[in-house]
């Protein structure tokens, strides 16, 4: 069976495949955002937080992903077989590219600004909001679309505890021993990520302030 | 006691700080203490050993053009930071307009004293207008107030609201950009102003404009100026005193006629750079 001719008999299939990992992976990288950008605006106010916090975020990504996976399965609340835990651990992926940006752009801001600010009368939430976040945005984006990639690529291991996506069809073929149906999983994953990073790009440029 | 009423009004309303400083203007006798170091010192992280600034003293009267002059690491800037406290002394203290500046909330300090630097550190992400408004917006003026004020203002530093108000930093020149910054530094009608070597970064024919236009609008505004330079050449041209720093410390305070003839080493240093730098030049 040629992998073109698997990727006709089973379109719909695939197609669902392919939803059910952009949905895993916008959830994820979203609730990373949520938890990152805030995580490095008040690392640069509380400075003394921010080793430990850039520190934590490393070692989640230092643990290999089949084994993250792992690891959460038996925790209560967040563990166990499915979509729930995969998000868990996509989550923890995705913080430290964007965290470590973010933190990065709010404080590589040239002095000259920040100086000018703070004579002005800004007060420190203040230059934070107006001066620091607005001249960071392209950067912050950056880290975005890297977690994005990632999460997009790991997102095919979550399969293997049970939360569907496209890499059911490359552990599939694994087991098949299967070239057509493992292509048929990482097309899809491969198109995505570089449509991805190249949408996210563009978004990058226009936010891009000189 | 007039003066622990100005502050006080200060404090709480921009709109009292506008009215009290144009009576200031027409009141206040040219003797009048604007700022003052009693005794002050800067040391980093607080070790004497590394002092900035040494036991220094001097008053800056009201409505003078004072400029510091003085070599890389003088002080000068330091000095000028000590001021609207982005810096706190180690020792002595700084008073501004009567009060000592680490008593003041340091927000409502800098938001009436003017500061303009090198380069401008003007906002890259906002326009020009927006870059002029920025200190009336935080005080919450009303925005036809803003408007009406940063088109008076860009007018005073000759940039034709019209073609400049909407466009960004990088659209301008160097003199512009400086221009928006001595604006925006103006935007609140701040009694003091504080300009750290605004022009060291321009071209020498943009730099003779816009001292010369300095002179005039210092003439007119009637504001206390502290004007930090190593150029001898900008110092006698605009200061109505000058105090040279060497080494964290004052070691002459004149008036521009006066300080020619000041017997001192330093002093006798910047004047042969003069005579060089003329000699080089004609």
């Amino acid at each position: 069976m040629t992998a073109w001719h698997f990727f006709i008999t089973h379109r719909s299939e695939i197609l669902s495949a392919t939803l059910d990992h952009i949905i895993l992976v916008v959830i994820s990288v979203d609730v990373a955002i949520a938890i990152a950008v805030p995580l490095g605006m008040l690392i640069v106010q509380h400075r003394h937080l921010r080793a430990v916090a850039l520190g934590i975020a490393s070692v989640f990504q230092t643990i290999p992903s089949l084994a993250l996976f792992g690891f959460l399965i038996p925790i209560p609340f967040i563990g166990g077989i499915g979509r729930r835990t995969a998000i868990v651990a996509l989550v923890l992926y995705a913080l430290l590219p964007i965290l470590r940006n973010t933190y990065v752009g709010l404080t590589n801001i040239d002095p000259a600004i920040l100086e000018a600010a703070e004579a002005m009368g800004m007060t420190n939430t203040q230059i934070l909001l107006r001066v620091r976040l607005p001249l960071a945005l392209s950067i912050i984006l950056a880290g975005i679309r890297t977690a994005t990639v990632i999460t997009i690529g790991v997102a095919t291991i979550a399969a293997a505890i049970g939360a569907g996506g496209l890499g059911t069809f490359i552990f599939r073929g694994v087991a098949m021993v299967s070239d057509a149906v493992i292509l048929a999983g990482a097309i899809p994953a491969a198109l995505l990520a570089i449509c991805a990073d190249l949408l996210l790009a563009l978004l990058e440029r226009r936010l891009r302030v000189t | 006691m007039r003066r622990r009423g100005r502050l006080s009004r200060v404090r709480y309303s921009p709109r009292a700080v506008r009215l009290s400083i144009e009576m200031n203007a027409k009141t206040a006798p040219a003797s009048d203490v604007a700022i003052e170091f009693r005794g002050v010192s800067y040391h980093i992280n607080d070790i004497p050993a590394r002092a900035i600034v040494s036991n220094l003293s001097l008053t800056v009267s009201s409505g003078e053009t004072l400029v510091l002059l003085g070599r890389s690491g003088s002080g000068k800037t330091t000095l000028l930071k000590l001021i609207n406290r982005m810096l706190v002394p180690s020792e002595g203290q700084v008073l501004v307009e009567g009060h000592v500046t680490t008593d003041i909330d340091p927000i409502r300090l800098r938001r009436g004293i003017g500061y303009v630097i090198q380069e401008a550190g003007l906002f890259p992400h906002f326009t020009v207008a927006e870059n002029v408004a920025l200190v009336p917006t935080l005080e919450k003026w009303d925005s036809a107030r803003i408007a009406a004020r940063v088109e008076e203002l860009l007018r005073l530093v000759g940039l034709d609201p019209a073609e400049f108000s909407a466009r960004r930093p990088r659209e301008l020149s160097g003199g512009q950009r400086q221009r928006v910054g001595v604006a925006r530094a103006l935007a609140a009608d701040p009694p003091i102003l504080l300009m750290d070597e605004p022009f060291g970064a321009l071209d020498p024919v943009t730099r003779a404009d816009l001292q010369r236009e300095f002179n005039s609008l210092s003439g007119r505004l009637n504001k206390t100026i502290v004007f930090v330079t190593h150029d001898i050449r900008e110092a006698l041209l605009l200061a109505s005193r000058i105090a040279l720093l060497h080494a964290g410390r004052l070691v002459a305070l004149a008036t521009p006629r006066d300080f020619l003839r000041l017997d001192h080493p330093e002093v006798h240093a910047f004047v042969e750079s003069l005579s060089v730098s003329s000699g080089v030049s004609s």
